[in-house]
């Protein structure tokens, strides 16, 4: 292009002969309107956090540092902060996590590497599929089913690893007539909810990577005289790190955000208590939609603040996840 | 899987007994023999009755769940016995680990089927009477009988919700993949960071953003606000799948067509888009599957109604995710009821949906 542009009709060489031909007419409209089409998705989805960002500003200006640090979210006192509910959404997080990513790990193993045949395809199958079911029903699910025997297992926790600041309640677990209405609502329960939509979640990513592990290797291993645990930890383990560990992020940053699940488990208390177990606890989604409805612009410009918050958690758990799949030799591998 | 099923087949029976003596035999593996199946019973068997025996009758055991937990963990220490017996130690972990995994899928799979049966029997009381898909809730009391009121509008709702999202998400969703795939340059790298990023935007927060961006400032809340939140957070999903499908059209196809002349544009519309139909469907499909049960979405920008409303821009418009998030709220048992049979509605739309993908993704494969 720049060689044809130089070359002007002044000069009595005879212009090079052009190496690229540019673009046809039509091209240059497609490339235009895809470019639109790429710049006005980008504006539309970058405006979302770039308004969350701008808005977010006066209430940090207004409350400063205090915003992290405030228990309450009181507004007619002026007295609003996340501590409570940033704790609520890492406990239910946690919960989610520490009961999925052993079961997710689990059942992606199983189903790569040791499902019989016939099997295997319905597992994937029914994984993926579990995978698109909405949160809503495990929000029931957990509400209805498994609320009455998460409670006794609540129960039995406290009573045995009570002394255990996390699995504290604050009333006697050994009571002939225990105080049920201590377990119903409690951080361990919603959290148990949200496993399960974490787990399929989780479990297909892990599953699609280490059904990618090279054969080659998988039958070195075996040559070598390993058993199939042997080949498991050796090369399909190894192998799959990043899916693991992508699976597990991708998991995460939705449990950070699950909204309708946790609202209809969690009884909001804005309370800043490790105790997982005890009913009430509040997640910063929760917060956000329990008090979007009544809120002044003031109000509503600290409840964006608190989606900020949120959404800057899990861009960086979100980010992460893409950078560890990228950098792992299973990502190369499924880039192709 | 190939590998170990070739492996563990048995030796060709024809052999002559001197040479299968001499040479040595495939090793077998994944083989159970009548003794590994005997020490497996018998560990699950002995496992059991101690736990009954000392767990339960000695020591008062804590519920089913409790019981469950101490056999598991007896069954395995009997049985690591048992197996170390004449084994060497990465066996007998071997052993223990593979009985780890079926217990640990025995319990995902016992948790997701009574996830999807929990739901539709808990909502047969509802889905039996076909009031549930004829008439909306208008005028019908909580406490009303189940044979009167149902969740039409709901169901209108969604789709009418759904519909617009994906006529505003999939053109733009898939425009942004072909703009990173086809287009590319440095540009097109932010927009793939940014868009990967916004993959992870929790929907409650898409639904505050046109909350504050729009209705504060005049939008009625209505089904096409919730929509547009909901195309927010489709559109990422949607690009960055159909990304991937563009992106595994093999290059030779794209080159065979630009070396017969053909132009970008037309190289595009005519071998690339189509090669990647497959994948595009799914890339759509996933999208809606996500749409389909965004509940804080519809709850910020629409919230809940009792009527049928097909206008999208005027009044609330409630959707079965948020139908169901309602009628839970109440805490009436008859609309707990109801609840689990509008799920059972979405479990057979979600159901529709990974069919039609699966029915798509197969269409590719038989015309390859």
């Amino acid at each position: 292009m720049t060689i044809a542009s130089q070359g002007g009709p002044v000069t009595p060489r005879r212009t090079p002969r052009q190496l690229s031909p540019g673009l046809e007419p039509t091209d240059r409209i497609f490339e235009g309107f895809s470019l639109g089409i790429g710049a006005f998705v980008l504006i539309l989805t970058g405006a979302v956090g770039l308004f969350l960002g701008l808005e977010s500003i006066p209430t940090f200006r207004h409350y400063g540092f205090h915003f992290f640090t405030t228990v309450d979210w009181n507004p007619e006192l002026d007295k609003v902060g996340i501590a409570a509910v940033l704790l609520g959404t890492f406990e239910v997080a946690l919960v989610a996590m520490v009961v999925s990513f052993p079961l997710a790990l689990a059942f992606a193993l199983f189903i790569s590497d040791y499902a019989p045949k016939w099997l295997k395809g319905w597992l994937i199958s029914a994984v993926d599929l579990m995978a698109a079911v909405p949160s809503i029903i495990y929000g029931i699910w957990g509400f209805y089913l498994l609320k009455p025997h998460a409670m006794n297992l609540a129960r039995w926790l406290s009573q045995h690893f009570g002394w255990f600041p996390l699995f504290h309640v604050n009333t006697d677990p050994n009571a002939a007539v225990w105080q049920q209405s201590q377990y119903t609502s409690s951080a361990f329960i919603a959290g148990l909810a949200v496993s399960m939509m974490a787990i399929p979640l989780a479990c297909a990513v892990m599953r699609a990577v280490f059904d990618q592990a090279p054969l080659g290797e998988r039958e070195a291993a075996m040559a070598l005289g390993g058993t199939q645990w042997g080949v498991v930890k050796t090369v399909v383990l190894p192998f799959g790190k990043g899916g693991i560990i992508g699976g597990t992020m991708l998991a995460l940053g939705r449990a950070l955000g699950e909204t309708a699940a946790v609202a209809i488990i969690l009884s909001p208390a804005y309370i800043l208590s490790p105790r997982i177990l005890q009913s009430g606890a509040q997640t910063t989604s929760g917060l956000i939609a329990s008090n979007f409805g009544n809120a002044s612009q003031s109000q509503l410009s600290a409840l964006l603040t608190a989606g900020f918050v949120l959404f800057v958690i899990t861009l960086i758990v979100n980010s992460t996840a893409a950078f560890v799949i990228g950098r792992s030799r299973s990502g190369a591998a499924t880039e192709i | 899987m190939t590998t170990t099923s070739t492996i563990s087949q048995p030796p060709a029976p024809s052999l002559p007994a001197a040479t299968a003596a001499r040479r040595p035999t495939p090793r077998k593996i994944r083989v159970y023999t009548f003794d590994d199946w005997m020490s497996l019973t018998g560990s699950l068997l002995s496992s059991f009755v101690l736990v009954d025996i000392v767990y339960e009758h000695l020591l008062d055991g804590s519920g089913t769940l409790g019981f469950l937990v101490v056999w598991y963990l007896a069954f395995l220490m009997l049985y690591a016995a048992v197996v170390g017996l004449s084994n060497s130690r990465p066996f007998v972990v071997d052993r223990l680990v593979t009985t780890a995994l079926w217990a640990a899928a025995g319990v995902v799979i016992f948790a997701l089927m009574s996830t999807v049966l929990y739901t539709v029997l808990k909502g047969r009381h509802a889905y039996v009477h076909s009031n549930l898909f004829t008439q909306t809730a208008a005028g019908v009391a909580p406490s009303a009988p189940l044979s009167q009121g149902g969740a039409l509008h709901a169901i209108v709702g969604t789709f009418v919700e759904v519909g617009l999202a994906i006529g505003v998400s999939v053109p733009l969703g898939i425009g942004t993949a072909v703009y990173m795939s086809e287009v590319g340059g440095s540009f097109a790298r932010v927009v793939r960071t940014v868009v990967e990023a916004m993959t992870a935007l929790p929907e409650i927060l898409a639904g505050l953003f046109v909350y504050a961006f729009l209705i504060v400032h005049g939008f009625p809340k209505s089904g096409m606000a919730a929509s547009i939140a909901m195309a927010v957070t489709m559109i990422p999903i949607i690009a960055r799948a159909a990304e991937v499908a563009l992106r595994v059209v093999p290059g030779g196809l794209r080159e065979a067509s630009l070396a017969l002349g053909a132009s970008k544009f037309r190289t595009v519309r005519k071998v690339v888009l189509p090669s990647a139909r497959a994948g595009l469907a799914t890339a759509t499909i996933l999208g809606v599957a996500r749409g389909v049960g965004e509940t804080a979405v519809v709850l910020i920008c629409s919230g809940a109604s009792t009527f049928m409303e097909v206008n999208p821009v005027k009044n609330p418009m409630n959707s079965l995710p948020l139908y169901i998030f309602t009628a839970v709220k109440t805490g009436d048992p008859s609309q707990a009821i109801r609840a689990f049979g509008a799920a059972s509605i979405l479990l057979v739309l979600v159901l529709a949906l990974f069919v039609a993908t699966r029915l798509l993704s197969r269409d590719k494969a038989v015309q390859r």
